[in-house]
C-alpha cells in the first residue's frame, strides 16, 4: 500500500503520463506534479505521481555515502 | 477437512497440500511422495493436469499450448520420454469456433514440437454460463528407465548438492495478469510456456548427475523449494543475485507488490545436480535455447531443520515459506 | 532499474553495516511507523546486517492494521445493498470483519473489486451509471491526496454515483501518542513516502518536545541502513532533531500541490486506531463542501460493536510493545491464510512480515 516506486515518464495526455517501471507501462495521473517532463522520474503511488525524483541529491546522496566511508577507513 | 472449498485450495500452496493429502490421498489410497507424475510398473510413467487459464489468448500463447506442453513438462521432469496425450474439453455454448481453431491449432503445433502424439480426446458442451469460456484436461504417457525413478523421489540428494534453474521467473504469470487488462498496466512480456523435454532429455543423455526435477508452476520456485526441503528434510539455501528476472516482469513485481519467486512458470525447470557435476549440467542446458539463461542458484544444506534461505542481492537473509493465500487466481 | 538498484548494491550495503557496528556505543531502539518500512526492513534482511544492540520495532504504520473492525463491517454492510460496487485496495479485500470479510462477501454474490488507483473506482463508476460505486479510501498523508484528486475529478466530471467511505489517517498524532504514553524508544524511522508529500517539517515537534531522534527514511536498504546510522549519530550526541535521508523524494515543506488537494478536500476528525482507541485529529473526513461524495449521503447502514479476539495481540504490536514472536497464536491458529487479526493479513502488518521473512538468528 505504501508502495511507491520510481517510474520514468515516457509519455504525457493532459493530466495522465504513461510511465514506465523496468519497460512494463502504468498510468500515472500527474495532477499533483507541476511542469512534469518526459524523461522525469516520479515516485509513483496508487495510480499517481506524488513527486518528482531529484537526480541531483540522488547523485549527492551516493556520494556521501562513498565519502563516509573513506572518511571512516582513514580514522586511527 | 470441512467447510467449503475456497480459491485458496487451488493456489498450489499450503492449503492445496491440505486438500490433497486429506482428501485425494486419502481416500485414493495414494503413498508419499507425490510426484508431478505417477510411474507405474517401473517403467510407465503417467500424468493429468487441467487448464482454466483466464484469459484464453495470452502474449506467449493460449490454453490449448499451454495444455500440451504443461503435460509433456510434468512427463519429461521425471526423467520420462512423453509420447501420447489425451485430451478433453469443456466448452461454453456460444463460444467461436474460430477461437477454437486457433487453440487446436496451438495444439497440434506444440505436440509436434514437443514429438508427442495426440490420441485421444473427448468433448463436452455446457449451457452457456456454465463453464467460462473452456477447461482443458490433459493427460499424458511415457516412458521411463526404471534405473532413473530416483529423479521424481530426490531420495539420492545429499548436502552439498547444487540447484540450477533454466532461466528468468515469473513471465508466463505475468504476461497473462497483463493479457487480463484489469489492472491498468502493459508490459512487453510473453508467457514462457515451452514444451522442456527435448533440453531435459540432452542433459540426461549426457550426463548423470541430474537428481532431482521439478517444474515450476503454481506455487512458482518458492514452492518447488518448500516442497523439496520438505521431501529431504534439509535445508536450502539460495542467492538472489544469481535469480534471474526479466526487467519488466521486476517493474511489475515492485508496483503491485509481487515476489517473482511465487508467480507461475510455464517453461521452467528446478534441477538438482550432485556437487561437482553442475557446471555441466548448466553448458548442456544453455545450449538449448530454452536454457540459454540458466542459472546455479543454491545449493541444499547440512541443516536438518528444512528452512528454505535466501541470501537477499544486498546481503542480508530471510525465509522463504510455502506460497500463502491467492496472489493470482486462474493463472494456468 | 534507476533509483532502485544503487541503493541495493551489496558492497555499498556492507560498508554501511560496518560503519554502523563501528558507531554504537549502548543499546539502541528505534521504531519505524510505515507499512513500506516494515515490508522492506524484513524483505531485505535488515535485522541481520545490523549488530545485537539495535532493535528496530514496528509501530502503527500499516493503514489496514490500525483500521478497526468496524470500518469492515461498514463496508460489508454496503456491499450487501443491491446497486452497490465496492471498490477497494487489494489490501483490504481479506482482512477480517466481526463475522467475514469483503473476499468473503464477493464469494457470495456482493460485487467488490480491487483497483489500484481512485482513478479506476472512477471509471467503474462511469461505466455504471445505475450503480453506486463505493470508494474504501485507506492509507496516511501518502495516498490521501491521491483521494483528493479523485474526488476532485469526480466534482468535475459530474460523476454522481461514486463515493467515499473514508478511513484515511494521518501519522503525527500517533506518533505523539506512542512517546507520551511511554512506548521506551531513542528514535523514529520516518515514513519517506508521507514526507514526500507532508514535508519533514511535521515531525518537528518529536525532537523538540520530546527529544526523540528522527531520521526521513527511504526504502532501498542503503536508505535503511543510512538512516539507521544517522539516528545511532543522533542519539551518540545527545542531539535530536529531523534528517533527511530520503532527499532525492524529500524536502523540508514537501508537495505542494499535493497538500493543496489534501487541505481542500478533506478536514481533521478524531479517529479511532486499533490498539489505541480514540487519538484526536488523526483522522481524515470531507470538507462540508464535499460531503455529498460520502458513502453515508445515500444510505446508512448499522454495525455492532464486536469485541476483538481477546488472544491477537494486534493493539500491543501496533503500540510496538509486543512483537509477533511474543502472541501467544502466532503462527500458531494465525497465519497468512487463517488471519485472526490485522497485523497478519495485511503484507505491510509486522505479523505477516516476522511470518514470512524472519530469520532466527
Amino acid at each position: 500500500m505504501c508502495l511507491s516506486i520510481p517510474a520514468k515518464i515516457v509519455s504525457i495526455d493532459g493530466d495522465m503520463a504513461e510511465v514506465s517501471v523496468g519497460g512494463s507501462l502504468f498510468k500515472a495521473g500527474l495532477h499533483m506534479i507541476s511542469d512534469a517532463k518526459i524523461g522525469d522520474y516520479i515516485l509513483l503511488h496508487a495510480g499517481f505521481a506524488i513527486q518528482k525524483i531529484s537526480e541531483q541529491e540522488a547523485a549527492e546522496t551516493l556520494e556521501i555515502l562513498r565519502e563516509m566511508d573513506d572518511a571512516l577507513n582513514k580514522e586511527p | 477437512m470441512s467447510g467449503n472449498i475456497t480459491l485458496n485450495h487451488g493456489e498450489g500452496g499450503r492449503r492445496t497440500h491440505e486438500l490433497i493429502r486429506d482428501v485425494f490421498m486419502k481416500k485414493f489410497g495414494m503413498v508419499e511422495p507425490l510426484t508431478d507424475s505417477a510411474i507405474l510398473e517401473g517403467s510407465l510413467v503417467f500424468t493429468t493436469d487441467a487448464y482454466v487459464v483466464d484469459p484464453l489468448f495470452f502474449p506467449g500463447g493460449n490454453i490449448g499450448k499451454l495444455a500440451v506442453c504443461g503435460t509433456v513438462n510434468d512427463l519429461a521432469v521425471s526423467g520420462a520420454l512423453p509420447e501420447y496425450i489425451a485430451c478433453s474439453f469443456i466448452i461454453e455454448e456460444g463460444f467461436p469456433v474460430n477461437d477454437l481453431l486457433v487453440i487446436v491449432d496451438s495444439m497440434a503445433e506444440a505436440a509436434e514440437n514437443a514429438g508427442v502424439r495426440i490420441v485421444a480426446g473427448d468433448t463436452k458442451v455446457v449451457g452457456k454460463g456454465k463453464c467460462d469460456k473452456m477447461f482443458i484436461t490433459t493427460s499424458g504417457t511415457g516412458m521411463l528407465d526404471v534405473a532413473k525413478k530416483y529423479i521424481s523421489t530426490g531420495e539420492r540428494i545429499k548436502p552439498g548438492d547444487r540447484l540450477i534453474i533454466n532461466g528468468s521467473l515469473g513471465n508466463h504469470a505475468i504476461a497473462v495478469l497483463g493479457a487480463r487488462k484489469q489492472l491498468s498496466f502493459t508490459t512487453p512480456v510473453s508467457s514462457d510456456c515451452a514444451p522442456l523435454n527435448h533440453m531435459i532429455g540432452e542433459v540426461l543423455n549426457n550426463c548423470n548427475g541430474v537428481l532431482f526435477m521439478r517444474d515450476l508452476t503454481r506455487g512458482g520456485l518458492g514452492g518447488v523449494l518448500n516442497e523439496l526441503s520438505e521431501i529431504m528434510g534439509n535445508g536450502i539455501v539460495i542467492n538472489e543475485s544469481s535469480i534471474p528476472v526479466d526487467e519488466p516482469v521486476r517493474g511489475v513485481c515492485e508496483i503491485l507488490g509481487f515476489d517473482p519467486l511465487y508467480l507461475a512458470n510455464e517453461g521452467k525447470v528446478l534441477i538438482v545436480s550432485s556437487k561437482g557435476m553442475e557446471n555441466q549440467i548448466l553448458d548442456l542446458l544453455r545450449q538449448d535455447p530454452l536454457g540459454k539463461d540458466s542459472a546455479i542458484i543454491g545449493e541444499v544444506t547440512a541443516d536438518k531443520g528444512g528452512k528454505v534461505i535466501i541470501e537477499t542481492a544486498s546481503g542480508g537473509r530471510r525465509i522463504i515459506d510455502m506460497p500463502s493465500g491467492v496472489q493470482l487466481p486462474r493463472i494456468c | 532499474m534507476k533509483y532502485i538498484d544503487e541503493y541495493r548494491d551489496k558492497g555499498l550495503i556492507a560498508k554501511l553495516a560496518d560503519m554502523i557496528t563501528a558507531s554504537v556505543r549502548r543499546d539502541y531502539t528505534f521504531m519505524e511507523v510505515c507499512g513500506g518500512h516494515t515490508a522492506a526492513i524484513h524483505r531485505f534482511g535488515i535485522p541481520y546486517l545490523l549488530p545485537e544492540n539495535i532493535k528496530l520495532i514496528s509501530g502503527p504504520g500499516c493503514p489496514v492494521c490500525v483500521t478497526g473492525t468496524d470500518f469492515i463491517d461498514t463496508a460489508i454492510a454496503y456491499s450487501q445493498i443491491d446497486d452497490v460496487i465496492i471498490t477497494t485496495f487489494g489490501d483490504l479485500i481479506r482482512v477480517p470483519g466481526s463475522e467475514s470479510s469483503l473476499e468473503k462477501m464477493n464469494e457470495s454474490g456482493s460485487d467488490v473489486r480491487i483497483v489500484f488507483s481512485g482513478l479506476d473506482a472512477l471509471e467503474i463508476a462511469k461505466q455504471n451509471p445505475q450503480k453506486k460505486v463505493i470508494f474504501l479510501g485507506i492509507g496516511f498523508e501518502t495516498t490521501a491526496p491521491a483521494t483528493a484528486v479523485t474526488i476532485k475529478q469526480a466534482e468535475k466530471e459530474n460523476v454522481g454515483n461514486f463515493f467515499l467511505l473514508s478511513a484515511h489517517k494521518v501519522m503525527p498524532p500517533a506518533m505523539e501518542t506512542i512517546v507520551k504514553d511511554g512506548t521506551s524508544l531513542d528514535g523514529f524511522i520516518c515514513p519517506g513516502h508521507v514526507a514526500a508529500v507532508t514535508g519533514s517539517a511535521i515531525f518537528d515537534f518529536l525532537p523538540e518536545k520530546y527529544n526523540t531522534a528522527c531520521v526521513v527514511t527511504g526504502f532501498e536498504p542503503a536508505d535503511l541502513l543510512q538512516a539507521i546510522l544517522m539516528l545511532v549519530k543522533q542519539v551518540n550526541s545527545n542531539n535530536p532533531e529531523v534528517e533527511i535521508q530520503y532527499n532525492r523524494a524529500v524536502t523540508v515543506n514537501g508537495n505542494q500541490e499535493a497538500r493543496q488537494y489534501l487541505n481542500e478536500v478533506f478536514e481533521y476528525c478524531n479517529a479511532r486506531w486499533r490498539g489505541f482507541g480514540l487519538i484526536e485529529d488523526s483522522g481524515l473526513k470531507l470538507a462540508g463542501k464535499y460531503e455529498r461524495f460520502n458513502a453515508g449521503s445515500f444510505a446508512t447502514v448499522e454495525v455492532s460493536i464486536h469485541e476483538e479476539d481477546r488472544r491477537c495481540i494486534c493493539p500491543e504490536i501496533l503500540r510496538g510493545l509486543k512483537e509477533p514472536g511474543d502472541c501467544p497464536i502466532f503462527a500458531k491458529s494465525c497465519f497468512p491464510e487463517n488471519p485472526v487479526g490485522a497485523c497478519m493479513v495485511s503484507p505491510e502488518g509486522a505479523c505477516n512480515a516476522w511470518y514470512k521473512y524472519k530469520v532466527s538468528r
